[in-house]
């Protein structure tokens, strides 16, 4: 074994064990802070293991988008939504974490025992064969990837549209309430506005 | 001794079960959404270590990777729209209290 193959499997086997303990964090601990940070975590070591796997375009853009754009978005909406409220205890909680926990376990033997039983025709070919991975995932979205890459682009323009409707606070003014006409209320949202963090609900 | 096919897909499948804890497990409606995505990761990290020791040629699982990573950043928008609009009408993000489809 030489050093650059000692160094790749003490890597992969630092950055498994980041992403296992980062991500029993996201879903153990009661802070939702502290999750949401771990979870940043959790993608820069997945992004350290596509290093490892040769996927260097892939790694640069799981930073860019997960770190940057979906982890943020994740903090932002746990700071918009950030009711200091103990939930209430729900009797015998505590069978449906024990049977969750059965059932990852049994899932998590049942896949190991199917990669580690099955033959994977690994291929023969060196992955030094591609001197360039952007060059080929861009050639692949140029000609048999094409249509998913332009449904891709319809999806971002429908989701970007879409979060801005549902997320939009519309205010209404207190006179045009009384007006029953349908052909008005079609298309206003009928909510009153709330009045921000801080200030007691009077309703 | 190098990098196996199986750890990379072993490691995979156990970011999926712990994802799939925190998803039937949260109370809260974000880490519920987290709990998505680390799902999503792990199937990403699947189709990379298949990409680089099954196909290293054409790399198709890096471009279907890059897909689902697209995908699931604009659901991760939406998911978090709906959660504040659901908030701002209930004054709550416990999934506990949202049970109004409750036979």
């Amino acid at each position: 074994m030489n050093l650059a193959e000692g160094f790749q499997i003490v890597s992969f086997g630092l950055l498994a064990v980041m992403v296992i303990a980062t991500a029993l964090g996201v879903v153990l601990l009661p802070n939702i802070v502290h999750s949401a940070f771990l979870l940043a975590g959790v993608f820069l070591s997945i992004s350290g293991i596509y290093i490892l796997l040769n996927a260097d375009f892939v790694a640069a853009a799981q930073i860019l988008v997960y770190v940057g754009a979906v982890n943020v978005l994740i903090l932002f909406a746990i700071m918009l939504v950030n009711k200091q409220e103990d939930f209430s205890q729900v009797p015998k909680r505590w069978i449906r974490q024990v049977a969750t926990a059965l059932v990852g376990l049994g899932l998590l033997a049942l896949l190991t025992t199917m990669i580690l039983i099955t033959p994977w025709p690994l291929s023969s070919v060196s992955p030094a064969v591609v001197e360039n991975t952007l060059v080929t995932i861009a050639e692949h979205f140029f000609s048999d990837f094409l249509l998913p890459f332009e449904l891709a682009s319809v999806l971002l323009l429908m989701a970007m549209v879409g979060a801005i409707i549902i997320a939009r606070r519309d205010f209404i003014p207190e006179a045009n309430l009384t007006d029953e006409d349908p052909s008005t209320t079609a298309l206003t949202l009928p909510e009153r506005p709330r009045e921000l963090t801080g200030v007691p609900n009077s309703k | 001794m190098q990098i196996q096919l199986e750890y990379v897909l072993i490691l995979a499948a156990s970011l999926f079960c712990i994802g799939i804890y925190g998803l039937v497990n949260s109370r809260n409606a974000v880490r519920v959404l987290m709990s998505i995505e680390l799902m999503l990761n792990a199937v990403n990290l699947n189709l990379i270590g298949f990409s680089n020791f099954l196909d290293p040629g054409e790399i198709k699982g890096q471009v279907f990777t890059i897909f689902v990573i697209t995908v699931a950043a604009a659901e991760a928008a939406v998911g978090l729209a709906i959660i504040l609009a659901i908030y701002r009408n209930r004054d709550t993000i416990d999934m506990e209290q949202f049970n109004l489809l409750k036979w």
